[in-house]
């Protein structure tokens, strides 16, 4: 193998760049036509499905909201029985969870990550595109039931043994479970490719040190994936599933199964769900702040020791979930002190923010609205976290309206205030033309106002005895006026929803162009044309710190003398990124659709039959053998 | 938003008080950091526009060495006062928990058996002479200043005992057996409801506490171990025999209920033999009094859809009698 020379780039080039973009245009473009949209393998066009179809869920989501909150506005309604009731609060519970909050976050982290390290894909597209289609079948798969009758109702971590076959018949909880299967797969992928990305595919340059921390937080977010998603799907898939459809007898405590034993399996997946979900949005937050503020974010090491720290801490304190369960006292202490000690690394993170907030020169744009909501939000949940860490106040907050309030508040307002500060701020990046910051600021300011409206009563409605997940209640326990606020709230969080899409619909189509750099950010993305060539950069970059964009021009470098006739990317070292070797992406193909399809075809049949696992396999086994039939060579190394 | 009847800011017994004293503890020093964090991020946005001076940021994008360092101790400072005050929760909570955990519980506590159902709640108050164990309904009357223990199972699913004002969360558990106590500190009544999701009537599961001197409690429990009254009337007569003869002791019990060999002795539904002594009816969801019952007894499936209480047709000649019966079992 040779290293590619390097060379620095200046007035006197010897290449023809416009020749380099034709032909890397021919090379990179993703097949056009209905069936060319079948074979994408371009990080960008399988983000931006991500990020949009995980849009729809929540758009979907966010209407079984507003059904409870309809329900819930005045004592003794009729508008929801209680059956209709517990379907969509699970339905709600379910698609935020793993159908939005999960994907969107992969999606971003798809979409951004190879622009931000300086490199053209991520490093096995196929897989990026099969994780893809498996989430949007497993999402299919769950709503296709629902609607046929099928539609879970025991909430989005259906407890055994009212999950179990005894207590709920029908195929609404199979469809629950085996859901959870298809989005687990598709988030594993991510997380597999993400993490060779980031470990393999940096600029040369881009040393450990000088990753961005967006970049960083994928990181630390996909090794939690590898080792919390397979817990649940062994809760979810091998016990429960398996428990209602072939009678194994794991969790059912009628035939001598431990129902404890799901929750322990479950939470110790669910709780590091949160910082799966959450600490991507940190990522937003040191780029959108770093971008406004217009200095390098502070305290670069002590964010990312923070983070690792929180990956590693997010494993410890899923007891939390199950203070009331009644565990011997010695276990509780150690699971208080590790749930608090969770406020120590993330106040860490929220004091280098205030310290380059405080020093920085602001520029008060939509996505610097939506993190100083962040920050209000956020602060007020990561609070009453602590609160909840302590067992005597969780026994008397666990299950009510104040725990309803908290998780709202630390996942709404850390990780969605964030993301719709991305939105906008990488809006004129993704498709090329500026977002109106005025509607974009109108938006922030009702979805600010209506969720403290909504949540922020719940805190005082849990204290009052109010518990989660009841479909009704009577006017005499004074919960009538605080249910009302809330449900107005809920109607205002609305009215900002559809100031946000009408912006991005009508910005989509009619906004301003966008250069490169429409806001002087320091990141690589912002080095390339908006929206991005699919092969990205025409020359990958050469890193020398952690602001490549904000270092002298003169010494910024680029690499040369890739080939321009197949999709080539430079792979370099793990720790300081030097230049290793040149290896050949996969181009489009149909294969990773038609092998999501064949395996989601038996995953689905394989709630009403276990044989069907068997036509999972087969089709799987013939999809994957599609996908790596060998191809021709081009030709050998010159 | 006042509190009401099952509201953890109204302490009436040992656990929820001490609890309540922690949220305190906690609430203050949390609410003063929220609003620090918050005042020095809004003021980070105003001090450009309030003439302070910055230093300029242009070409390096980095502040003076001499600010960096500063900010490092600040934040270092903030972190390291962070970790005390959690140590100092840390230390709170953990005594707090050992105030309330089943080794501080005094030796002299009631122990009272609460099995839960889908949607109800069966009581037993256990003792060892078997003729004073006393079985009830979604009903609870505890002594003030005696030690309860809760002794808490379930028939089918997870459900969790709550009573806010007395004491926080125990989740009842098929398969297992847990514990939790308190002591009543006041007179009162004080409702309770379920807090693990068990289910489509999950929301209509509730019970009260009540909570009375010990005078009062041991009239209560003399009166609740006797067998229920005889029918005194001829209508009464007649509802006792409706009772036994339409099926409604296939499932509920009224101790001393005997009309030609026929008894009352069902174990899957609630006891019904001081059911006229009882505040509610169908776990908490109405008032007891006559309409109600009548309402229920002719259409559970309205009241409660889903609940697992049969629906037995009755002509009003019978439903009357029945009615003038249930209402006599003081």
């Amino acid at each position: 193998m040779t290293h590619p020379p390097v060379t620095p780039a200046g007035p006197a080039r010897v290449w023809d760049e416009q020749d380099d973009r034709r032909a890397l245009a021919r090379t990179w473009h993703d097949p056009e036509g209905f069936f060319g949209w079948f074979r994408a393998t371009t990080h960008q066009a399988i983000g931006r499905r991500y990020v949009l179809t995980a849009f729809i869920f929540l758009l979907i989501g966010g209407v079984e909201a507003m059904l409870m909150r309809i329900q819930l506005a005045r004592p003794e309604n009729h508008f929801l029985g209680p059956a209709r009731y517990n379907q969509i609060f699970t339905m709600h519970g379910t698609t935020m969870m793993f159908l939005f909050a999960v994907p969107v976050m992969e999606g971003m982290g798809i979409y951004l990550v190879p622009l931000m390290l300086g490199t053209r894909n991520v490093a096995f597209p196929r897989l990026n595109a099969f994780g893809y289609w498996i989430y949007v079948m497993g999402g299919i798969f769950l709503y296709a039931n629902a609607f046929t009758g099928a539609m879970p109702d025991v909430g989005w971590f259906a407890y055994p043994p009212l999950s179990g076959p005894q207590f709920s018949v029908g195929k609404g909880v199979d469809a629950w479970a085996q859901m959870i299967t298809y989005t687990e797969i598709s988030a594993l992928c991510v997380a597999v490719e993400l993490i060779v990305t980031i470990f393999r595919l940096r600029a040369p340059g881009m040393s450990l040190n000088r990753i961005p921390l967006y970049c960083w937080s994928m990181l630390i977010q996909s090794f939690m994936v590898v080792f919390a998603m397979p817990a649940v799907m062994i809760a979810s898939t091998v016990m429960l599933l398996n428990d209602r459809t072939i009678a194994t007898h794991f969790v059912n405590p009628a035939e001598g199964g431990d129902p404890l034993l799901f929750q322990h399996v479950f939470w110790f997946f669910g709780h590091p769900e949160v910082y799966i979900i959450f600490l991507p949005a940190l990522g937003f937050v040191s780029a959108i702040v770093q971008a406004n503020s217009r200095r390098q974010v502070f305290g670069y090491s002590a964010m990312v020791l923070s983070q690792v720290a929180t990956g590693f801490i997010a494993f410890g304190l899923w007891v939390h979930h199950m203070f009331a369960t009644g565990l011997p006292q010695i276990g509780e202490a150690y699971f208080t002190a590790a749930s608090m000690m969770i406020a120590v690394t993330t106040g860490i993170q929220i004091f280098c923010w205030l310290a380059t907030l405080w020093t920085g020169r602001l520029r008060m744009t939509a996505a610097m609205h939506f993190i100083f909501g962040f920050l209000f939000i956020f602060v007020l949940g990561g609070l009453t976290g602590v609160m909840l860490a302590s067992i005597p106040l969780d026994l008397q907050s666990h299950d009510t309206y104040f725990v309803v309030a908290h998780f709202h508040y630390v996942l709404i307002g850390g990780a969605l205030f964030p993301l719709f500060g991305a939105f906008h701020h990488w809006f004129p990046k993704i498709t090329g033309r500026r977002i109106d910051e005025g509607l974009g600021k109108f938006s922030f300011w009702l979805l600010f106002i209506g969720f403290n409206v909504t949540f922020f009563p719940m805190h005082i409605l849990g204290l009052n005895g109010m518990t989660r997940r009841i479909y009704t209640y009577p006017a005499s326990l004074g919960w009538a006026s605080g249910n009302m606020i809330a449900t107005i709230g809920a109607g205002i969080i609305a009215l900002g929803g559809l100031v946000f899409i009408v912006n991005a619909i009508s910005s989509m189509r009619r906004g301003a162009g966008a250069d490169a750099n429409p806001w002087d950010a320091a990141g690589l993305e912002w080095s390339v044309a908006s929206p991005p060539p699919p092969w990205n950069f025409t020359y990958q970059p050469v890193v020398s710190s952690r602001v490549p964009l904000w270092t002298d021009p003169a010494l910024r470098t680029v690499v040369t003398g890739m080939r321009t006739d197949r999709r080539e990317v430079l792979v370099t070292g793990v720790t300081e990124a030097e230049p290793q070797f040149r290896t050949v992406l996969p181009g489009a193909s149909l294969w990773p659709f038609l092998a999501a399809a064949g395996i989601s075809i038996g995953f689905a049949g394989s709630i009403f039959a276990f044989s069907w696992y068997y036509v999972a396999a087969f089709l799987g086994a013939l999809g994957i053998i599609g996908w790596f039939w060998p191809s021709p060579p081009k030709d050998v190394e010159p | 938003m006042r509190p009401g009847p099952q509201s953890a800011f109204d302490a009436a017994g040992s656990a929820a008080r001490v609890t309540g004293d922690l949220f305190w503890y906690f609430l203050i020093p949390l609410a003063v950091i929220f609003l620090i964090v918050i005042a020095i991020a809004i003021i980070s946005i105003f001090r450009r526009h309030r003439g302070i001076e910055q230093e300029p940021l242009e070409g390096t994008h980095r502040p003076s060495a001499q600010t960096e360092r500063r900010l490092t101790r600040v934040v270092t400072g903030a972190s390291v006062l962070t970790l005390l005050i959690l140590l100092g929760f840390i230390v709170a909570s953990v005594a707090t928990g050992k105030a309330i955990s089943g080794r501080a519980m005094p030796s002299n506590a009631i122990t009272i058996e609460v099995s839960a159902s889908q949607w109800w709640w069966n009581i037993h108050y256990l003792n060892d002479n078997a003729s004073l164990i006393l079985t009830t309904a979604n009903e609870i009357h505890v002594p003030v200043g005696r030690a309860v223990l809760i002794r808490g199972v379930s028939q089918d699913v997870i459900h969790s005992f709550w009573v806010p004002s007395l004491i926080g969360k125990r989740d009842l558990i098929p398969s297992r057996v847990t514990t939790a106590w308190f002591t009543a500190e006041r007179e009162g009544s004080f409702r309770g409801q379920c807090a693990e999701f068990c289910g489509l009537q999950h929301a209509h599961m509730a019970l009260w506490v009540v909570a009375e001197t010990p005078e009062k409690f041991d009239q209560w429990m003399k009166a609740q171990l006797a067998d229920a009254a005889n029918p005194s009337t001829p209508s009464e007569q007649a509802g006792e025999k409706v009772f036994l003869d339409k099926g409604c002791s296939l499932c509920h019990t009224i101790r001393g209920a005997d009309v030609e060999g026929l008894i009352a002795e069902g174990q899957v539904a609630p006891d019904l033999t001081h059911l006229a002594s009882r505040m509610t009816i169908a776990a908490g969801t109405l008032p007891n009094n006559r309409g109600n019952l009548g309402g229920w007894i002719t259409d559970p499936q309205s009241i409660k859809p889903g609940n697992h209480m049969a629906t037995i047709p009755l002509a009003a000649a019978e439903l009357q009698p029945l009615l003038d019966y249930l209402g006599s079992l003081k």
